[in-house]
């Protein structure tokens, strides 16, 4: 099996490693870069969970080679931190709302929708549902969710 | 300040949300193997042959296992967990297959690596030749027998069973009306985003075994792995880490993959890990939910019954380690909130070569509720009367409570209702929904060319079943509360719940709560999370240790503060007297643990030259224990019941029969509420899988028995864009039979959503709909054979 080595900025921080041409992005972040807030949830590409910005675009790691993404910014759920370390405002709209129950699938909710608020800062309530429609939640219903990007949109909004 | 009954925030999110939660597959090291497991492609077949040869030059490689390396208790079949006299048959396979395969999926030949990519490339080289069998796929060719999934059970038949109050067939017959129904619900799966999971750690100096897993059950589980791997149980921790999810396939345990990971652990000496994939999860861990079943119903001009006749077949897959507590539900819930005069249910349990079958959130409810509440439907449009009148007249009153239905529940106890308002339960729905103003609606739609409906269901849950949990609660010296219960959480807020009722209790800011669960380090003796039970059963617990410490430290500070415990309260962390006196309760829990040695400053202060205070006594008073902790078990008599109706409105397209919620509206009596907000959220999880359940959601079987569609793509979940807003109203109507006034919350959303959705349904379309869940294509064809005469259409009390 061929190795490559990377080099990844992830969080802002560059990070590099040695990893077999087959490794996933979601594994290499995970086993080899120890954030293992990224989490798997279908490995094909359905559920989201494993989302993570890749220069800023939300993209599903598991569908990703991580020696295809070298030299890539990569930004996890525990980059979407307020810099101060607290919560960020995705992170903080999400407890506010009950947006999680068990909190497997809110990584890939909280990038996306870190991303989608920086292009898109006042979502109506059909526009922030349509902003989650590609990421799968067993617990919530979702109700909470759509409340969420909202009261993350309230956040921002109030912090510039 | 009041804490219990608030929707306060949840104490475990700021972790989850940053991304530091543990989740099992977040644990381990990078010296920790993999395990990757070889499973049946044949639904039926027996092993001829495993050839390992290719496979034992793959690097990285460390161990090849098949039935033959298994010894001693692991070499046994599997528990039946839940013995029940009327599973006649009960049949469990092997931790790796001996001879033969009954489904696809069964674990063949376990792989240790490296890691997982090493130990699956491995997976690919190992060869099993298998000579396959006859399979029997679905309900109707498990009961015509032709073939067996099991050579010694020949009808395919593992449960049969009977229950009867009064003489239902008679009353039936003697009725001025009678009708009678066919009625399937089919194959879903509870699909948590994280699957099963194991991480096992042999000390070999020690002798000790550590477990973790994602499961529903830990100190279940820690006994069930003592026993199979011959390790004494206090050599035995199982924790379960942060849960992806549950919704009752992770209550089964032991699984095959639980048992053998620690098993490999301690043989090779190695941490070794194993995590499921999703098509793993598919085709090994559970399914549930189909059914049919034949209702017969007599019943007078008001629609009232007099007789209820209901025979269902239940399809349990392979095995039957988790018992019949599925068809057992189904068969005593199906009554709801309704007396139905006389009753007696049949069901026959089958086998069939396909993934077994255990409780998925509302564990046979759903079933029993649709086929009732078609009923109701059915009975309302004989007669031309309202669905919710004909319900109303049917429903057992408050004043009836407790009300008996004459049956046996699934906890071995009476189905006995200890309260309810369900009159009070269905006027709130009719308000919600707006049921008299719908007409007015329908009409206004029609005129535009829409078509739409609205339907109703009720139920009633029975929740917190026991046998009991248990809770340690216990302040420190710095004024931290710990709290710890045996049953473990998978997203339901735990953590808050139980810290606010020890906060409310005890008289704490609920900041200074910390709660642990599922964790057998901590406590030992638990049942699990299922069944609706945790804040029921592990809230009351937690309420009755604390207020044991309560006690203790009012005793304390008492003898502090020179004055009669009477005189005490507790607010904020400080003990007061009603003279003004005042001791932080940090300082009793000092107090409370008399010491020899200081090696803090407030130990110091419980030194014995520092007390003072009687000499002639015990520091440790006869029947009392240092430290300011207590322990304290729940364990009700019989289970609580929490009740509840849904009203939906949908549209369907005329000419696509695609269907659309337009409204969906709750109302759920689960007692006292702890955090309303959490409850809302259970509620709103619930009906999304009652959404997909009912429309979406089914697990599609050939006839060789291969899963056609076991991957995301194919199984369709809710998305956000499937998921209508949910409107709700709390009734509160405590239970008379735990201290807090618990009844559970977390399977209510989803047991209705078949009912209430085919409800809808043949209301906007005019014909029956006895069969869930239902699709566009299936609408359409509906439609297409109800225009060709083939299904009948309502008759909304005309002619018949």
């Amino acid at each position: 099996m061929s190795e490559h080595d990377i080099r990844l900025t992830v969080n802002g921080i560059e990070r590099s490693v040695r990893v077999p041409a087959r490794r996933l992005l979601s594994d290499c972040l995970r086993h080899d870069l120890g954030l293992t807030g990224t989490h798997v949830g279908c490995e094909h590409g359905v559920c989201g969970a494993c989302t993570v910005l890749v220069d800023g675009v939300p993209m599903r790691s598991c569908l990703l080679f991580a020696v295809s993404v070298d030299g890539a910014e990569i930004t996890t759920v525990e980059g979407c931190r307020a810099p101060d370390g607290g919560l960020g405002p995705v992170q903080q709209a999400f407890q506010d709302c009950h947006g999680l129950q068990c909190g497997f699938c809110t990584p890939g909710f909280i990038t996306t929708i870190t991303a989608y608020l920086r292009d898109n800062p006042n979502p109506t309530e059909e526009q922030a549902r349509e902003a989650i429609g590609g990421n799968l939640c067993r617990c919530t219903g979702y109700q909470n969710i759509v409340a969420s990007v909202l009261q993350a949109a309230d956040i921002i909004r109030s912090e510039s | 300040m009041k804490v219990f009954g608030e929707p306060i925030a949840r104490l475990e999110d700021p972790r989850l949300v940053s991304g530091r939660g543990r989740y099992l597959d977040d644990l381990g090291t990078t010296t920790t193997l993999a395990a990757a497991f070889v499973r049946s492609p044949h639904a039926h077949a027996r092993v001829v042959d495993i050839d390992v040869s290719d496979a034992l030059g793959v690097d990285g490689l460390v161990a090849i296992y098949t039935y033959d390396d298994l010894e001693g208790r692991v070499a046994e079949p599997l528990p039946i967990l839940i013995p029940h006299p009327a599973l006649r048959a009960p049949r469990t396979g092997y931790p790796l297959a001996n001879g033969v395969v009954k489904h696809v999926g069964e674990p063949v030949v376990m792989v240790v690596a490296t890691d997982r990519y090493v130990a699956e490339d491995a997976c690919e080289r190992i060869r099993v030749e298998y000579e396959p069998l006859p399979p029997v796929v679905g309900i109707d060719n498990a009961l015509r027998a032709e073939h067996a999934v099991h050579e010694d059970v020949p009808d395919n038949v593992a449960a049969h069973l009977v229950q009867e109050v009064g003489d239902a067939r008679a009353a039936i017959e003697a009725a001025p009306h009678k009708l009678e129904l066919h009625l399937e619900v089919e194959r879903s799966a509870s699909m948590p985003m994280e699957g099963r999971g194991v991480y096992a750690r042999w000390d070999e100096a020690d002798r000790s075994l550590r477990v973790y897993s994602s499961t529903q059950t830990s100190t279940s589980l820690r006994f069930a792995l003592a026993h199979k791997l011959g390790v004494p149980v206090d050599r035995v921790e199982v924790v379960t880490p942060d849960v992806g999810g549950g919704f009752g396939v992770k209550i089964m345990h032991p699984w095959p993959e639980e048992i053998l990971v620690p098993w490999a652990a301690i043989r090779l000496g190695r941490e070794v890990k194993w995590v499921e994939d999703r098509r793993e999860h598919f085709i090994s861990s559970a399914h549930e939910r189909g059914q049919k079943h034949t209702v017969r119903v007599g019943f007078d001009d008001d629609g009232r019954l007099l007789g209820l006749d209901v025979e269902f077949l239940h399809d349990n897959g392979a095995y039957t380690p988790y018992g019949i507590i599925v068809p057992v539900i189904t068969a005593t819930q199906l009554l709801g909130p309704y007396k139905p005069g006389a009753y007696r249910v049949e069901f026959h349990s089958l086998y069939t070569n396909t993934v077994i079958v255990t409780p998925y959130r509302g564990a046979g409810r759903p079933q029993g509720v649709f086929a009732m509440e078609r009923t109701m439907d059915a009975i309302a449009d004989y007669l031309g009367l309202d669905r919710t009148v004909v319900r109303e007249r049917n429903l057992i009153q408050p004043d009836e409570m407790p009300y008996d239905q004459g049956l046996v529940f699934q906890d071995g106890r009476g189905l006995v209702y200890d309260s309810g308002d369900f009159p009070a339960t269905l006027r709130k729905l009719r308000e919600l929904v707006g049921w008299e103003e719908f007409e007015e609606y329908r009409q206004r739609a029609r005129a535009e060319g829409r078509r739409v409906g609205i339907g109703i269901a009720m139920y009633v849950e029975g929740t917190g079943v026991g046998p009991y949990e248990g809770a340690h609660v216990r302040v420190e010296t710095n004024g931290q509360v710990h709290v710890a219960t045996g049953l473990t959480t998978q997203g339901q807020g735990h953590e808050t719940v139980f810290a606010q009722i020890a906060a409310e209790e005890l008289g704490v800011p609920v900041e200074t709560v910390t709660v642990v669960t599922g964790d057998t380090r901590r406590f030992k003796y638990a049942v699990g999370t299922f069944a609706s039970r945790a804040a029921v059963m592990s809230g009351n617990a937690v309420a009755l240790a604390a207020r044991k410490v309560r006690e203790k430290a009012l005793r304390i500070a008492a003898e502090a503060l020179s004055c009669s415990p009477d005189e005490l309260s507790i607010v904020d962390g400080v003990v007061r007297s009603e003279a003004g006196a005042e001791i932080d309760l940090k300082t009793v829990a000092v107090l409370a643990n008399p010491l020899r040695y200081a090696f803090d400053e407030e130990a110091a202060r419980a030194t014995q030259f520092a007390v003072g205070g009687r000499t002639d006594r015990p520091p440790v008073e006869p029947g009392d224990e240092p430290g300011l902790e207590a322990t304290a078990y729940y364990s009700p008599v019989r289970s609580t019941f929490a009740n509840g109706a849904h009203a939906a409105i949908v549209e369907t397209d005329p000419q696509t029969a695609d269907i659309r919620i337009l409204r969906y509206c709750v109302v759920h009596d689960c007692g006292t509420l702890i955090n309303p907000r959490i409850v809302a959220g259970q509620v709103h999880g619930g009906v999304a899988q009652g959404v997909g359940g009912a429309l979406y959601e089914r697990i599609v079987y050939d006839e060789h028995g291969q899963l056609l569609n076991a991957s995301y793509m194919d199984f369709l979940m809710p998305y956000a864009s499937e998921v209508p807003k949910i409107e709700i109203d709390h009734l509160e109507t405590p239970s008379p039979l735990n201290p807090l006034g618990i009844k559970g919350a977390g399977e209510a959303g989803v047991i209705p959503g078949h009912a209430v959705l085919a409800s809808a349904i043949e209301d906007a379309e005019g014909f029956r709909i006895d069969a869930m869940p239902i699709s566009p294509a299936q609408l359409w064809e509906l439609r297409r054979r109800h225009e060709a005469g083939e299904v009948p259409g309502l008759t909304r009390g005309g002619e018949r």
